[in-house]
């Protein structure tokens, strides 16, 4: 069984370990090792897909779906510009799904967001108006620009899958998905997300720059979203509830399920962090972790697919000792080497 | 030369210091040294408390360390310093003297992580050397505390550094811990050695307080005033009333017109004593006193082997008591002591020094006119001790050269040894043989653990008068004057506690208790912690089938209860480890043949299969596929569903395979 593209490990020795490499973190992305069988076609056309469109961002693409497959919620934090908003609407177009884009402002209401009745006068009644977050795919651009309260009218639909306005309680689509974006807080007229929010979000993501030949790529074939529109979707409408399953069914050995608790267990007991990870976060952990290994093709958990989803899960929910604000996905992987594999 | 520069190239760098184990190792340093502080000289504590304030700010503000030939001055001056006030280099004092020097200036050093281990173990034998000072419970808290600060910052030196300072200290609590069996054992069975096993210098005692061998007026007084406790008293029977409590401690005969004086204790023709009541059995735990005496409680019949009893019924300590100590005594409250008294011994018990006090010879020779019998005489002093206006206080006035004058007829206000002083002179300018005795009065049951305690407020002089036919006959003169103090008490007597400390008045109920609690936790550590003598531990091993125990086999003891220990533990931690799955082990094994010759390629602890697999093809690239399979079947076998047993062996067998097709040689 050869490896069918050689990886670099990111973490080579104790002393040298290069840990702040956000993009080429994840270990084995080469697919059907570990004694599996190979990726859905539907997966591996969707990937293909995506990155034609977004160029040199496999790793981000492939943790949005692993996110989208867990059936969570992505935060994207990045500068304006680096493509967030192109990588909502590919996924939305691939999957097949609805979208609506939401341009947060701090001047925005709830019912912006929700919806609002409004009176019909020709049947002398109050008839709602549904608004954007009625639909698959919400993309939620510069969340932080918002005030408190809108922040948290999205926040309590993507936790209860429902809206209630006025009274009544409309369900929303299934599934649902929301992409949110945030600029860095350090930016002047931002709200950042208070902790218990950012405990929605399943995976915390940044994009980055892209590297210089995909750059050059993107120069060379002009503004990407041209392309969205001739994309097609690579699933039918019942697809994704199946891999949705076939992800959450992939096996979690008792040996790596010692190691996800050692893990949790030492994000508590580390003096880095003010509190560690809660039973909620590590579910998360394991669910994006399976869905990693599925988008693999592997039909069981290894600590490899933990390590490679654990920045990301893991950085913005935990709050560091000093400072005060949220672990950078580097002192999260910093972690990693002080776990032994149980 | 060659060969020399190649080692020196090949060392390694020694590992760094862990930046979070600094404020450690300097609580520990602090720890280990404050408690120094009460015993050396000030120019000690002020450098050392210098070199500590200077280390904790360069940790805290980052500045470099400093320099090399800073350090040399410092260590040279201190050193230099240490034999100046010392006048030596060696010995207890100037030994810990440098030490705790070192322990300061090492923290200046610390560089690399060895520099830290240094300091620590410099720590843990300075905490050795406190007991040299003291061993009560207090020091054993400390002891204890800054045992778990060094080992916790022995613990952070080695990487114990993302854990929180709780989870260090209770990893040091728990190491500890496991090695409380092994310090039960050696304490119970290595060998016990009655004398230190280093000299102390001969003034190591001086500032014990207890009775005087001389009394003057005022010296009782002065020892009134302190609540430490003298000695503890633990009867076999009932505790006899508290008037019959005296401790009897140094005759004193000579009177030079000031002071009372004893007699050279060689008069050891054994007294002839004869009980007329029960005996009484009881063992008293003397405080160290740095005299002879072992105050028994009146009259002594036999004391331990180790004292002997002097023909004025002196129990003395072969030795000066320098140490805390247990002694097993028989006495008689009621006795007749030397109904036939030698002669000299008579005759030194009528001397007066001349020409002092004419007014009290008056006084006696008055009395003797009207009746010489002896009774009447002791009588009569008392009588006048109790009609005339006597007072019984502490704060008595000064007296000049005729002293027994002026208290019988113009101050009328003293002390105990006042009174006794006062008696004895009548009596013998009467014609009556008479003398002082000091020693404690009374004592007080503390509730707690039954004893009885004894203190320094006790301290009692009183008078004997000797009755032919009768023999010595014990005369207590205070009572005549203040029935209370022998009665009830110390506290009782003295108006309003005058001058008493706080401790000892026993008006305030809480502070009582209190007191009591703590004495006898003091007491059940001084009884069972360091009471644990040769003798005690003879008694302990017969008990435990034992007896005649020498060297070899305490030797042999100890040995076979440290192995049964450690067998303990080991199976113990044996039992506790989950054995690993085969598969572990092999691929660990595949592991470590892989990367035989280059440590560098050794599987990291948190290192997946998947992960090692692709370093390893890295590495060496000829191990790409064998690596690749060998990771591929250990992912299945531990991290896979279930299998059935005959696939499970398979796999197994397959990656037991790999480990064969390993080449034998390094592949570069």
């Amino acid at each position: 069984m050869p490896l069918s593209e050689p990886v670099s490990a990111p973490v080579s020795t104790p002393h040298s370990a290069p840990l702040a490499q956000p993009h080429t973190t994840p270990y084995a992305i080469a697919d059907g090792i570990g004694g599996g069988t190979a990726t859905a076609p539907e997966i591996t056309a969707v990937l293909a897909a995506a990155n034609r469109i977004i160029l040199g961002k496999e790793i981000p693409i492939r943790l949005a779906l692993a996110c989208l497959l867990a059936r969570g919620h992505l935060l994207i934090e990045d500068l304006p510009g680096v493509g967030k908003t192109t990588l909502a609407h590919t996924l939305a177009r691939l999957l097949g799904l609805d979208f609506q884009r939401v341009q947060f402002t701090s001047d925005m209401l709830p019912a912006d967001i929700l919806g609002t009745s409004i009176f019909d006068r020709e049947k002398s009644s109050f008839r709602f108006l549904p608004g954007p977050v009625f639909t698959q795919v919400v993309l939620a651009d510069e969340i932080n620009r918002a005030t408190p309260k809108t922040q948290s009218a999205l926040l309590e639909a993507m936790e209860e899958g429902q809206v209630t306005v006025e009274g009544e309680t409309r369900p929303l689509p299934e599934p649902f998905f929301v992409i949110a974006t945030q600029n860095p807080s350090h930016q002047i007229g931002t709200f950042p997300l208070p902790e218990s929010q950012l405990d929605r979000f399943l995976l915390r993501l940044s994009l980055g720059y892209p590297d210089s030949r995909a750059e050059r790529a993107l120069l060379e074939s002009g503004d990407r979203r041209s392309h969205l529109a001739a994309l097609q979707p690579c699933l039918s409408p019942a697809d994704l509830p199946r891999l949705q399953a076939q992800a959450a069914a992939v096996h979690a050995a008792p040996a790596l399920l010692d190691y996800v608790q050692a893990l949790v267990e030492a994000t508590r007991r580390s003096a880095a962090f003010r509190h560690g990870l809660s039973p909620r976060a590590a579910l998360a952990l394991l669910a994006v972790a399976r869905a990693w290994a599925y988008l693999a093709g592997r039909p069981q958990v290894l600590p490899e697919d933990i390590q490679a989803v654990w920045p990301w899960v893991v950085s913005h929910r935990l709050p560091l000792a000093q400072g005060g604000s949220q672990a950078r996905p580097e002192d999260a992987l910093a972690l990693l080497h002080d776990v032994p594999l149980p | 030369m060659k060969l020399w520069r190649r080692t020196s190239e090949s060392r390694p760098l020694p590992p760094p210091l862990p930046a979070e184990a600094l404020p450690w190792l300097l609580a520990a340093a602090l720890f280990t040294v404050a408690p120094h502080f009460l015993y050396q000289p000030g120019w000690l504590t002020a450098l050392a408390g210098l070199v500590f304030a200077w280390r904790g700010w360069l940790v805290w503000k980052r500045l470099p360390l400093p320099p090399r030939w800073l350090l040399t001055l410092l260590v040279t001056a201190g050193v230099a310093a240490i034999a100046l006030e010392y006048r030596t280099l060696f010995g207890r004092d100037a030994g810990v003297g440098l030490l705790v020097l070192f322990q300061g200036l090492k923290l200046m050093e610390l560089k690399a992580r060895r520099d830290g281990v240094v300091a620590l173990m410099l720590g843990y034998f300075l905490l050795l050397t406190h007991y040299f000072h003291s061993q009560s419970i207090a020091t054993g808290l400390w002891m204890f505390l800054a045992l778990l600060t060094v080992t916790a910052a022995l613990l952070r030196l080695h990487g114990d550094g993302p854990a929180r300072p709780a989870a260090s200290l209770r990893r040091a609590g728990l190491l500890l811990l496991q090695a409380v069996p092994f310090m039960l054992v050696f304490y119970l069975l290595f060998p016990r050695i009655s004398a230190p096993l280093w000299g102390l210098p001969r003034d190591a005692h001086a500032g014990l307080t207890g009775l005087s061998d001389t009394m003057a007026p005022g010296s009782l007084s002065e020892l009134i005033q302190n609540g430490a406790i003298a000695f503890r008293v633990e009867f076999a029977g009932p505790v006899p009333p508290r008037q019959a409590l005296y401790w009897r401690g140094p005759v004193l005969v000579r009177y030079d017109g000031s002071r009372w004086h004893p007699r050279p204790a060689d008069d050891l023709r054994p007294p002839s004593i004869e009980a007329r009541g029960p005996e009484i059995a009881y063992t008293l735990t003397l405080e160290p006193h740095n005299q002879r005496w072992l105050l028994p409680l009146d009259s002594p019949r036999a004391g331990p082997p180790e004292s002997v009893l002097t023909q004025d019924r002196q129990l003395l300590a072969k030795q000066k008591v320098i140490a805390r100590g247990r002694y097993a005594f028989r006495s008689v409250l009621d006795y007749r002591h030397n109904g036939v008294e030698q002669p000299d011994v008579l005759a030194r018990s009528l001397e007066l020094p001349p020409r002092r006090n004419p007014r009290s010879l008056a006084l006696a020779a008055r009395w003797r006119a009207e009746d010489p019998r002896p009774e009447r005489l002791v009588q009569k002093a008392l009588a006048f001790f109790r009609q005339e206006p006597f007072y019984y206080t502490l704060r008595p006035p000064y007296l000049g050269r005729e002293a027994m004058d002026e208290f019988l007829f113009d101050t009328r206000r003293g002390f105990c040894e006042h009174y006794a002083s006062a008696f004895v002179v009548l009596m013998r300018a009467a014609g009556v043989p008479a003398r002082v005795v000091t020693g404690y009065q009374g004592g007080e049951v503390n509730p707690v653990d039954g004893y009885l305690t004894v203190r320094q407020s006790d301290a009692h002089a009183w008078a004997e008068v000797w009755l032919a036919g009768e023999g010595w006959r014990r005369v207590d003169p205070t009572a005549a004057i203040s029935p209370a103090r022998v009665e009830s008490g110390i506290a009782a007597a003295l108006p309003d506690a005058e001058g008493l400390p706080l401790m000892l008045r026993m008006d305030v109920d809480w502070l009582v208790q209190w007191r009591n609690r703590w004495e006898a936790v003091n007491n059940a550590w001084n009884q069972w912690v360091l009471g644990y003598n040769p003798e005690r531990q003879r008694q302990l091993l017969s008990r435990l089938g034992l007896p005649d125990t020498d060297w070899r086999t305490l030797a042999a003891a100890l040995a076979g209860s440290t192995g049964l220990l450690l067998l303990a533990l080991l199976l113990w931690s044996l039992g506790r480890r989950p054995r690993l799955a085969p598969e572990v082990r092999l691929w660990q094994r595949f592991c470590r043949r892989a990367a035989r010759g280059r440590p560098a390629l050794l599987i990291q602890p948190w290192e997946g299969p998947m992960a090692y697999a692709a370093r390893l093809a890295q590495a060496a690239p000829p191990l790409t596929e064998l690596a690749a399979e060998a990771a591929g079947l250990y992912a299945a076998l531990r991290y896979g569903p279930p299998l059935p047993p005959s696939q499970r062996r398979q796999l197994q067998q397959g990656l037991a395979a790999c480990i064969r097709r390993l080449p034998s040689r390094r592949l570069s």
